[in-house]
C-alpha cells in the first residue's frame, strides 16, 4: 500500500479536481445549455422528427451522461495507478 | 386465460421468485444486513442500485407526467440521470473510501459530532419517508387496477407485502431481488414500449420511433402530436415549458443534486469492493436506468397520442359513451379516471378548458398502466407491466426502509443513546424501524400531496438543501465546522420544508396549507417541488458563514479529510501521526 508525500497527495487531489470541473463543464452544455437555456435557438434545426433542442432535453443529454461517467472511471483508474493508489 | 387470471399468474410468479431470493440471500450479520457484506460486483451492484432508484415514480407515473407535460417533462429526465454524473464524480468514491455503514455515520465523523449525526438522522428520515409516501401512491395504484379494487384497499394490501419482504431480508436480500427485480422491470417497461412503436410508426425501437413518421404516412409523430393536442385546446407538446425557463432550470438542479444527496441510493456505493469498483458502478447504474429513462419520453409521446385520438377519435367529434372500451371501465372502478355528461349529448367531450371539459378525472399516474390496454396489446403484455409496476415500487420502497431503519438502529440507537447493544438486537430494532415507517409512509399515502413523481421530486428537494451540501462541504472544504455544517443543514431543510409546507399543507395534511399552491405566491415564479435548489443555497451559505466564525476543525478531522481523497493508502502525515 502507497504512503504519498503531502505534495504528491495534493498533486493527486489537484488533477483529480481539474478532470471533474471540465467533465461538469460539458455536463452543463448538453443539459442546461442544450436542454434549457438554448432550447429555442437549437429548436430550429430538425433531425429527423426530432426538433433539437427537445431531442437534448429528452435524450441526448442521457447519452452524455453516460459517456461522461465511463471516461472518468477510466481516466481515474489510470491517475489511481500513475500514484499507485488503487487498491488492486 | 382472461387477463384477469393472466395477471394473478405473472404478478404471483414474480413474487414467488423474490421471495424465494430474499429468504436464499437472508442477513445473518448487520454487516450483511447494512452493506450485503461489501462484495458486491459492480455491473450487478448498478443493476440492483438501477432497480432501486427506478421506483414506481419512473416507472408508473414519470411517462404519464410527460405525457401531459411535454418538453417540460424533460426536468424529470435530465434531473434523474444527470445526477448520477455528480454522484460519480463528487460523491460516491469518497464515502466509499470513508467505508462504514451510513450517511449520517459520515456525517457525525466528519463534523466530529454526535449532533451533526442527529441532524443528519433527522434529514434522512424527513426526505425518505416523503419518498416512501410517492412509492405508496404508486404501489397503491398498481394494486388497485391489479385487484380491481379502489385506491385506498389497493394501498393498504401493497403495505403489507413491502413490509412482509424488506423486513426479512435487510441489504443482502435486497440487493440479489433487486438485480431480479430491474429485469423484471425493464422488460415491462420495453416491451410494450416496442409494440407500440412498431405499431405507430414501423420502427420497433422507441426512441428513433418518436422521431420517425407515422406508419404508412409521412407526418412524423411529433408533428401529429402538437397537431392533435392544440386542436383540443392544449399547448404545443415539444415546447410547452414548465411555467418558466428558470423554474425548469431550478427544477433539474434540485433533482440532479437530491440524487447525490439522497441516502439510499449513496449506501448502495458502500456495497462494493474498492473504489475504483464504486466510480464504474456508477457508470453501470446509469446505463441501466438510460435503458428506461430514453424509453420514457417515447412511451410518454405516444401515450398521450394514442389517449387524444381514444377521446377524439375524427377532429370535432368525441368519444361516444356507450362505445367506451374496457379499459375505460376498467379504470373507472378504480376512481382514477372518470367523466360526466354534462350537456347531456352523449359524448365525452375532452378539452383543456374547464368549462367544455367532461373528463373530470384523468389521473396521470395510470397512464403507463393503462398504455398497452389503449394500444389494445395481448393481454399477456398488459400483466406483464402490472407486475413491473410492483417490481419498481416494491424495489425501492424496500431500499428507503433500509436508509430509514439503519439511520434509526444504527446512527441514533447504537450510535448515540445505547452503545453498548448486541448486533441482534440493533437487527431486531432496526426491523422494527422499518415496520413503523412503512405504516406511517401508508398513511400519508392515503392523501398524497400529488402524483408520484411530484411526491418524489419533493424528497428530492429536501435531501438537496440539507445531505446533499453537508456531504460536498465535508468532502471538498478542510475549514466547515461542526457549528457550520449542523447551522446549514438546519436552515436548509428548514426553508425548503417551511416553502413546502405553506404551499401543500403541513405534512401534506390537506387543508393545512396556509398560503395555497398558487403560482403567484411562489418565489420568483419556483414551484414547491423545484425549490431544492434554493435550500440548497442557504445551507452553503450558512455553513459558509457560521464556519469563519468558529474553530477550525481540529486535527484529525483535516486527516481523515486527506484520507477519503485517496483511493487507497494515507499520505504521510497521517501516517506519521498514528
Amino acid at each position: 500500500m502507497a504512503q504519498l508525500t503531502n505534495e504528491q497527495a495534493n498533486t493527486y487531489w489537484r488533477r483529480n479536481i481539474t478532470l471533474v470541473i471540465k467533465l461538469l463543464i460539458i455536463w452543463f452544455i448538453v443539459s442546461y445549455g442544450c436542454g434549457i437555456l438554448l432550447v429555442d435557438t437549437l429548436n430550429q434545426i430538425q433531425i429527423g422528427g426530432y426538433k433539437l433542442g427537445f431531442w437534448f432535453a429528452q435524450q441526448g443529454s442521457i447519452y452524455v451522461f453516460i459517456v461522461l461517467v465511463f471516461y472518468y472511471a477510466r481516466r481515474m483508474a489510470a491517475l489511481d495507478r500513475e500514484f499507485d493508489v488503487d487498491q488492486n | 386465460m382472461d387477463l384477469q387470471q393472466l395477471s394473478y399468474l405473472v404478478v404471483g410468479l414474480t413474487f414467488a421468485l423474490y421471495l424465494g431470493i430474499a429468504v436464499w440471500a437472508r442477513a445473518g450479520s448487520t454487516r450483511e444486513f447494512y452493506v450485503a457484506g461489501a462484495h458486491v460486483h459492480p455491473i450487478a451492484n448498478g443493476m440492483a442500485t438501477a432497480a432501486d432508484w427506478m421506483s414506481a415514480a419512473s416507472f408508473i407515473s414519470m411517462a404519464g407526467m410527460i405525457a401531459f407535460m411535454g418538453y417540460g417533462g424533460s426536468v424529470f429526465l435530465m434531473g434523474w440521470t444527470g445526477g448520477y454524473v455528480i454522484l460519480a464524480m463528487l460523491v460516491a468514491p469518497y464515502l466509499r473510501k470513508y467505508g462504514k455503514f451510513t450517511v449520517p455515520e459520515f456525517i457525525g465523523d466528519r463534523y466530529y459530532s454526535q449532533a451533526a449525526r442527529a441532524v443528519a438522522v433527522l434529514c434522512l428520515i424527513i426526505c425518505s419517508v416523503t419518498y416512501v409516501i410517492g412509492q405508496m401512491k404508486g404501489v397503491g395504484v398498481a394494486f388497485s387496477r391489479f385487484l380491481e379494487v379502489d385506491y385506498d384497499t389497493g394501498l393498504q394490501i401493497g403495505m403489507l407485502i413491502v413490509l412482509f419482504y424488506a423486513v426479512l431480508g435487510g441489504m443482502k436480500g435486497i440487493t440479489y431481488t433487486q438485480i431480479a427485480q430491474y429485469c423484471v422491470l425493464i422488460l415491462a417497461y420495453t416491451i410494450p414500449a416496442i409494440f407500440i412503436s412498431l405499431q405507430l410508426t414501423g420502427n420497433p425501437i422507441p426512441q428513433l420511433g418518436l422521431g420517425s413518421s407515422l406508419a404508412g404516412s409521412d407526418v412524423f409523430l411529433l408533428d401529429k402530436l402538437d397537431q392533435v393536442v392544440t386542436e383540443l385546446g392544449f399547448r404545443e407538446y415539444t415546447t410547452d415549458v414548465r411555467l418558466s425557463g428558470l423554474n425548469m432550470f431550478a427544477f433539474t438542479l434540485s433533482l440532479m443534486i437530491g440524487t447525490a444527496g439522497l441516502p439510499h441510493v449513496i449506501i448502495r456505493f458502500f456495497t462494493v469492493p474498492s473504489v475504483q469498483a464504486a466510480r464504474y458502478s456508477a457508470g453501470w447504474a446509469l446505463v441501466f436506468i438510460a435503458i428506461l429513462y430514453t424509453t420514457a419520453p417515447a412511451v410518454a409521446g405516444m401515450a398521450r397520442l394514442n389517449f387524444a385520438q381514444t377521446l377524439e377519435p375524427v377532429p370535432g367529434k368525441y368519444l361516444s359513451i356507450d362505445e367506451r372500451p374496457q379499459w375505460f371501465r376498467n379504470w373507472e372502478t378504480t376512481g382514477l379516471l372518470a367523466f360526466e355528461d354534462s350537456n347531456e349529448d352523449g359524448y365525452i367531450r375532452y378539452h383543456a378548458d374547464p368549462a367544455l371539459n367532461e373528463m373530470t378525472v384523468v389521473d396521470r399516474d395510470i397512464m403507463v398502466l393503462a398504455n398497452p390496454e389503449i394500444a389494445r396489446l395481448p393481454n399477456w403484455v398488459i400483466a406483464l407491466v402490472a407486475a413491473g409496476g410492483l417490481a419498481a415500487a416494491l424495489s425501492t420502497a424496500a431500499g428507503l426502509l433500509l436508509a430509514i431503519s439503519s439511520a434509526i438502529s444504527h446512527d441514533l440507537l447504537k450510535g448515540i443513546f445505547m452503545p453498548l447493544i448486541s448486533e441482534r438486537q440493533e437487527l431486531f430494532a432496526s426491523r422494527l424501524a422499518m415496520a413503523a415507517a412503512v405504516l406511517g409512509a401508508g398513511y400519508l399515502g392515503l392523501h398524497p400531496p400529488g402524483f408520484a413523481a411530484g411526491t418524489v421530486a419533493l424528497a428530492f428537494g429536501l435531501a438537496a438543501s440539507s445531505i446533499f451540501p453537508a456531504l460536498m462541504m465535508g468532502i471538498f472544504s478542510r475549514r466547515v465546522t461542526r457549528e457550520g455544517a449542523i447551522a446549514g443543514m438546519i436552515s436548509g431543510i428548514g426553508i425548503t420544508l417551511f416553502y413546502v409546507f405553506q404551499h401543500k399543507g403541513i405534512m401534506f395534511i390537506p387543508g393545512t396549507d396556509f398560503l395555497g399552491n398558487s403560482r403567484a405566491n411562489w418565489f420568483f415564479g419556483i414551484e414547491p417541488n423545484a425549490f431544492g435548489v434554493v435550500g440548497a443555497l442557504v445551507n452553503f451559505l450558512v455553513s459558509f458563514l457560521v464556519s469563519r466564525f468558529s474553530a477550525a476543525p481540529p486535527r484529525e478531522v483535516q486527516e481523515m479529510i486527506e484520507n477519503i481523497r485517496l483511493p487507497a493508502g494515507s499520505s504521510v502525515a497521517q501516517v506519521r501521526d498514528s
